[in-house]
């Protein structure tokens, strides 16, 4: 099994980041699991996680008045789960089920936040990684509005 | 691979359909159905390479290019969704029924070029199918390759095409990812955009030949995300469709930039249309 460490250390999101750095999210990280079902994080409460998904998939999902829950999208192993703990009002804007059995590094939202506004060059690296999730989620976003696949070929 | 002029030549005549029997439909989702088709008294036909089209004609409505989508020799399959005036009439044909039939035309897929790589196979919605051929002789030929990865997206769960076979092809060494936009009944796979499978995919970027069939919007950002991963554009091989006429060349209405799609495609190399793909209604 990997520690906590390798996970942090091997996980895309801090590829390339300044070893000096890494271990300013060790200290703030537990090793978490999550059985299949097991709801991760749930829509309205607090965010206070970025969670580095080691094993298992991952649905985030929305409830939509008169339709129920739907699921937007899935991710799993190599992913970073979470931006809503880095922009007030800290609150998740979606839910996050385990479809399978979950490992991940949680790390700690507020304190990272803390370390973030103590060291600048750090809050940048980790601010630039947080973007470019929002980037992909948010071209994600506009594919799905073309509606790729119904275009006849 | 540009379709030899000796084959074209021993078509005879390529503006010629030729009556073929309706063996066999099969359904595949709610709006696209598989047409099984035989020249009448078991006649010899030309033997198709994956990736090629037919173009078929259903009499007195009007002519389609549909790619092949079964292996080559094989039983020919064409996969293709209802949505024009011409495919609509194609879906109300029933087993007995004739249709014309041209082709094979245009190039194939570069399984030769692939051999000691790994193949990545990208698809978008019926875009499947004219990979599907592809895949069955990339299987086929297993060990000639490195992994065979197939990374298919569909509008939702009930239209994921050719499903259980699929799953089937995994235990034959396909490394399989379907993705779906939205989920109906229980699908317990994937959902997002098929582009979010490629960072993940199991694959050597830098040996590896990319075939990739779908809506262009889809194919243009499919590219952008292998070019993240380092895969080269000479990697990558597009299937591309345009408005095919004569299938031949002569009529021009699938010129695209200095390429007609018909003749010198529908597979093409990404990086000699790259700079085509970024015009407005070209």
């Amino acid at each position: 099994m990997n520690t906590l460490e390798s996970i942090i250390a091997k996980h895309p999101f801090t590829k390339d980041l300044n070893p000096r750095f890494l271990h300013l999210l060790n200290e703030c990280a537990t090793f978490e699991r999550f059985g299949a079902d097991q709801p991760i994080f749930q829509e309205s409460f607090e965010a206070d996680r970025l969670y580095f998904i080691e094993r298992g998939r991952v649905a985030l999902q929305n409830f939509v008045p008169g339709t129920g829950v739907t699921t937007i999208q899935t991710v799993g192993p190599g992913a970073a789960l979470g931006w809503s703990w880095l922009y007030p009002p800290y609150r998740w804007h979606f839910s996050a089920v385990a479809l399978e059995p979950v490992e991940a590094a949680g790390l700690c939202g507020r304190t990272l936040r803390d370390r973030m506004q103590e060291n600048h060059e750090f809050g940048y690296e980790i601010a630039m990684r947080v973007s470019h999730l929002l980037l992909e989620r948010l071209q994600a976003t506009r594919f799905r509005l073309f509606e790729m696949y119904g275009v006849p070929t | 691979m540009a379709c030899p002029p000796e084959i074209l030549s021993a078509l005879g005549d390529p503006m010629l359909p030729q009556p073929f029997g309706i063996k066999r439909v099969r359904h595949d989702t709610l709006d696209t159905f598989t047409l099984e088709l035989a020249p009448p008294d078991g006649a010899r036909i030309a033997t198709a390479a994956p990736g090629q089209f037919n173009m078929l004609y259903v009499f007195g409505v009007g002519e389609v290019p549909i790619s092949i989508s079964s292996a080559p020799n094989r039983p020919m399959l064409h996969t293709t969704r209802a949505v024009g005036t011409v495919t609509r009439a194609l879906a109300e044909l029933k087993r007995g029924n004739m249709v014309g039939v041209r082709g094979p035309f245009g190039s194939s897929w570069p399984i030769e070029a692939a051999r000691g790589k790994d193949v990545v196979i990208i698809a978008g919605g019926i875009g499947l199918a004219p990979l599907r051929g592809a895949l069955l002789e990339l299987l086929r030929r297993r060990k000639d390759f490195g992994r065979i990865v197939l990374l298919y997206g569909a509008r939702t769960s009930a239209d994921v095409l050719y499903e259980r076979e699929l799953e089937r092809l995994r235990g034959r060494g396909l490394d399989l990812s379907i993705t779906v936009d939205r989920a109906v009944d229980a699908w317990r796979g994937h959902i997002g955009v098929v582009t979010t499978l490629i960072p993940r995919a199991p694959f050597n970027a830098h040996n590896c030949v990319v075939l990739m069939c779908g809506p262009e919007i889809m194919m243009r950002f499919a590219t952008l995300e292998l070019q993240k991963c380092g895969v080269p554009e000479e990697a990558i091989y597009l299937s591309l469709e345009r408005n095919m006429k004569c299938a031949v060349g002569f009529c021009g209405h699938c010129q695209f930039g200095s390429e007609f799609i018909c003749k010198d495609g529908p597979v093409l190399r990404y990086d000699r249309v790259a700079r085509w793909l970024a015009i407005d209604e070209l």
